[in-house]
């Protein structure tokens, strides 16, 4: 919660400054954000293959632990369909490209800006990158805080689905404490193979 | 996306060759900050970008309807799935 909340004033802070145009740097036309995301994707990585517990998360897999991913990425993706219904401007496929961020707001915007920029154009991209930002933004928001609430009325893996790849660092601590200790390895799986089908989906469906 | 998912993929091989290292440890909160960083950029480009700030309320909602959607698609998927697998012979309580 305080780190999605800093992560938010962060970003409010580069819009204001960003509005303000003070910052001498021509953002549109430099690579920056891209070289962090490689950064931040390396981190990832490595944060993923020196974790302790990965033997021991690969040893309690058991194949129907699948089916929550699964379930993440085919009730996600429905439902992002079905918001286009309401979106006269964005097509299906822009829509559940923003939707298959799952969470993972700083790296689905920042694909979405990149990969719509060919058939967009710049300012379309960036619009949508913006919406993918806040929407998965949101999302987080939604499971942080909403996660008793969901672990009570539809069960202890609708939070895991819910936080979507936030389910294996930021919004673990939660589920832990109210899904149950047994769920860290599920919830961490989860996170893991979400975090994997990110790029995949999102840059399928901004190519359709 | 392939570079991505490549440079995500030697993170791992990299991170398992020398998980004992120390630094390895630190990589949760470079990764908060290399996150913050990212933003504050993003928030940058967002916030030069006239386009964006005069719509920020329509983009707001837009986005909150595709976040609200998506977020309860999952959560009906996950219910299907507790109900339909996981609930026979196993009773954890919740």
């Amino acid at each position: 919660m305080k780190g999605s909340l800093i992560v938010l004033l962060f970003f409010m802070a580069g819009c204001i400054l960003g509005v303000l145009d003070i910052i001498p740097l021509d953002l549109q036309k430099s690579n920056l954000s891209m070289y962090i995301l490689y950064a931040l994707m390396l981190q990832v990585g490595l944060s993923i293959g020196s974790s302790k517990d990965l033997k021991s998360i690969i040893k309690d897999i058991r194949p129907k632990y699948l089916l929550i991913p699964l379930a993440t990425i085919i009730g996600t993706l429905l439902f992002s369909a079905f918001a286009s219904l309401l979106l006269s401007q964005w097509s299906i496929f822009d829509c559940m490209a923003v939707g298959s961020g799952f969470a993972y707001y700083s790296l689905s915007s920042i694909l979405i800006t990149q990969f719509k920029e060919a058939s967009l154009g710049i300012q379309l991209a960036t619009e949508l990158g913006t919406i993918a930002l806040l929407s998965n933004i949101f999302r987080e928001m939604m499971a942080l805080l909403g996660t008793p609430l969901l672990v009570k009325y539809f069960g202890k893996l609708a939070p895991i689905s819910a936080a979507g790849v936030n389910s294996m660092d930021v919004v673990l601590p939660i589920i832990t404490r109210y899904s149950g200790k047994d769920m860290i390895p599920v919830a961490i799986f989860h996170g893991i193979l979400i975090d994997l089908t990110v790029p995949f989906f999102v840059s399928f469906f901004c190519r359709l | 996306m392939f570079t991505i998912i490549g440079t995500m993929f030697s993170g791992i091989i990299l991170g398992y060759i020398f998980r004992n290292m120390d630094f390895l440890r630190k990589t949760e909160k470079t990764i908060s900050y290399t996150i913050i960083l990212l933003l504050f950029i993003m928030g940058l480009s967002v916030g030069s970008n006239d386009r964006i700030i005069e719509n920020l309320g329509s983009f707001g909602w837009q986005a909150a309807i595709i976040a609200f959607s998506a977020t309860c698609g999952s959560i009906v998927a996950a219910w299907l799935v507790l109900t339909l697998f996981f609930k026979k012979g196993e009773s954890h309580e919740g």
